[in-house]
């Protein structure tokens, strides 16, 4: 299904963001445990794992949210012990959830809009005024927005306060919010989850659109084995925060650990 | 005419943009707005100054309130004594500087209550919800404590209360006991139509989406480059700023005097229940809030008046009480996110009446 980027030029690729020996513990809980992986510029590095194996965890470590006890995270060439919220979304880092984290009380259209808050930066007596250069900023935003919105096909529920809208297309504006910021890394967390087979293809094309057309180096985290073997370059395989597997989809299939801790357990 | 949008095609994003994109919508505005400029000329004193007046500065209050609480969604209980803030502010100002323009007072004073409101909002960045409401309590408190006791503040007057001097603007009286009705009429309508323009400005563009994302997911909005404690401060700076221009107009232009009970803890609840039954996150909603919980009463008392019913005053002074604390239960079961849900919702069936959807 997946041909183009597939192969030697993507695994010759420049690393994009590295962990190393992450390691993240709550109180008594170990949830990531002395992890070390790579994410290549331009490509789908898959995230899997059984539930609570840590892999939303990971997440939450490289977008800032959650900051490790012990280990190193190098973003675009830049070596730190921990990354900050605000620094993860300057740098380029965009993100969607496992349980939705729309704004809820606002519409689909300014939801989106939100995402480029970062890229906005009219002085608030512009904004007192919404005029000159201020409403100029808004149009132009507006029709990038727009261009997300026509790729997503959600032209219709624009003006609808997301907290009404079906599951499906929740998680479709969550993705256009991320997309608003332009990232140059989208972290995917279960994009998939609760949907059914038609919404699934759906959100795979727009992955991989995403990934062709704009270059976007995407994370993802999934439990759909089909989809993972799909769309991705290269899976990390957590199981109770640890690496158990690193490889190309085929090597992960064949990995007798990884058939072990997860393939075998029936989902 | 239908209220249809039938027709309206928009050819570019700014038209899009708009904040009333609907012709009908712009019409019913500007009627409104006409009905406001004449209505001094229907020569009623009572409703220009014990009706309308106090309405447009309690709304400009509830407005102020809206965009801390309904907006960014940081309950706050300390609006009485940011109005407070206001109000001393411009008498000192005017006191010390008799010679500026008062009306320039008015608009500094929410620069004073801005600050105020700044500093009190830095708990946010920690505590959130009820314990929030506490902090602001705090506030509250505290500054009530300030109006009482630091006798500088109301120019050590024996009875602890400031009287508003008289001040003109171009040569005609506008505060104090000699200023026509009218005049401060549309002093306070040119106030509320400004500011409320400046309110709806700031919600629709990016200010106002940061705001909203922090009220919704705080950790989502952050995660997407919003920074948390800048985006706080500034609603309390401007929820503060608004509240302070209320209170600098309803001691200057309505009142004409004050004392410190003005401002106390009865007041930041009324402004909190105009937003709750008017509609959290709305500007109409601070419109429609303020105008059923004070307007609402001074209609049913005159009610059996009207109707040429004769019942006692106190009997009517209880009526009043027991019908608007029903119709205010009633509209909160009918539509617990406020009255200009109801009205949404109403034009929405509007715009596509006949049909059911
Ligand atoms: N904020 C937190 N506080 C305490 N424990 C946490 C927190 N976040 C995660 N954990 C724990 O860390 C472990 C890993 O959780 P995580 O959510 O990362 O798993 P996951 O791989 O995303 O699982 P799932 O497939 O169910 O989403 C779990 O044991 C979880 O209980
Ligand atoms: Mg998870």
């Amino acid at each position: 299904m997946r041909a183009p980027t597939n192969g030697p030029d993507v695994a010759a690729g420049d690393v994009l963001l590295a962990v190393e020996n992450v390691s993240l513990s709550f109180g008594g809980v170990r949830a990531v445990s002395d992890v070390s992986f790579d994410i290549r510029k331009g490509e789908i590095r898959a995230i899997i794992g059984p539930n609570g194996a840590g892999k939303t965890s990971m997440l939450n470590v490289i977008n800032g949210f959650y900051h490790p006890q012990e280990g190193r995270i190098t973003f675009k060439g830049q070596t730190r012990p921990k990354m900050r919220p605000y620094e993860a979304a300057d740098g380029g880092i965009a993100r969607t959830f496992q349980n939705v984290a729309l704004f809820r009380g606002m519409t689909a259209l300014d939801n989106i809009m939100a995402g480029r808050s970062l890229k906005m930066n009219k002085s608030f007596f512009w904004q007192l005024l919404r005029y000159g250069p201020a409403m100029q900023e808004e149009v132009e935003h507006r029709a990038r927005v727009e261009e997300i919105i026509d790729f997503l096909k959600i032209q219709e529920i624009r003006r609808i306060p997301v907290g009404r809208l079906p599951y499906g297309l929740q998680k479709r504006v969550e993705l256009g919010r991320a997309l608003a910021m332009e990232p140059e890394l989208l972290l995917l967390d279960e994009p998939m989850a609760g949907m059914n087979l038609e919404e699934k293809e759906d959100m795979s094309r727009f992955i991989l659109d995403v990934n062709d057309h704009y270059g976007t180096t995407i994370a993802l985290i999934e439990h759909d084995m089909g989809v993972v073997m799909d769309l991705s370059d290269r899976v990390v395989v957590l199981d109770h925060g640890e690496k158990i597997a690193d490889g190309t989809p085929d090597e992960i299939k064949s990995n007798q650990a990884v058939i072990d801790a997860y393939l075998g357990v029936a989902h | 005419m239908l209220y249809r949008e039938a027709g309206q095609f928009k050819t570019d994003y700014a038209s899009d943009q708009a904040i009333f994109p609907i012709l009908q919508d712009r019409i019913g505005l500007a009627v409104i707005l006409a009905v406001a400029i004449l209505l001094p000329f229907a020569n009623n004193d009572f409703l220009t100054n014990a009706v309308m007046i106090p309405f447009m500065i309690f709304t400009l209050a509830a407005i102020g309130l809206n965009l801390l609480t309904g907006y960014t969604g940081l309950l706050s209980l300390g609006t009485g004594a940011f109005m407070g803030v206001g109000a001393y502010a411009c008498y000192k100002l005017t006191s010390i500087f008799p010679n500026v323009n008062i009306l320039i007072w008015v608009l500094c004073s929410g620069f004073f209550a801005a600050a105020v409101g700044t500093v009190f909002g830095l708990p946010s960045l920690r505590i959130k919800g009820f314990y929030l409401a506490i902090a602001t309590l705090a506030a509250q408190f505290f500054l009530e404590w300030c109006f009482i006791r630091v006798s500088w503040l109301y120019n050590y007057n024996i009875s602890g209360a400031i009287e508003v001097p008289q001040r003109t603007l171009f040569g005609i009286i506008v505060t104090g006991p000699r200023a026509t009705a009218e005049t401060r009429y549309y002093i306070v309508l040119g106030f509320l139509v400004l500011m409320t323009w400046a309110a709806s400005n700031v919600v629709h563009g990016r200010i106002g989406r940061s705001w909203m994302a922090v009220r919704d997911m705080d950790i989502a909005a952050e995660l997407m480059g919003i920074r948390l404690l800048p985006t706080k401060l500034l609603a309390f700076a401007v929820s503060s700023f608004y509240c302070g221009v209320a209170g600098a107009l309803m001691v200057f232009l309505w009142y004409g005097g004050a004392e410190p009970t003005v401002f106390n803890i009865n007041q930041s609840f009324t402004i909190l229940f105009m937003i709750i039954i008017g509609g959290l996150g709305s500007l109409l909603g601070a419109y429609l809030g303020a105008a059923l919980i004070f307007i609402l009463p001074i209609v049913l008392r005159f009610a059996p008046e009207v109707l040429g019913l004769h019942i006692h005053a106190a009997t009517v002074e209880h009526i009043t009480y027991i019908t608007t604390g029903v119709l205010i239960i009633f509209f909160l079961i009918a539509e617990p996110a406020g009255l200009a849900r109801l009205w949404q919702v109403g034009k929405q069936k509007l715009r596509v009446w006949p049909f059911p959807y």
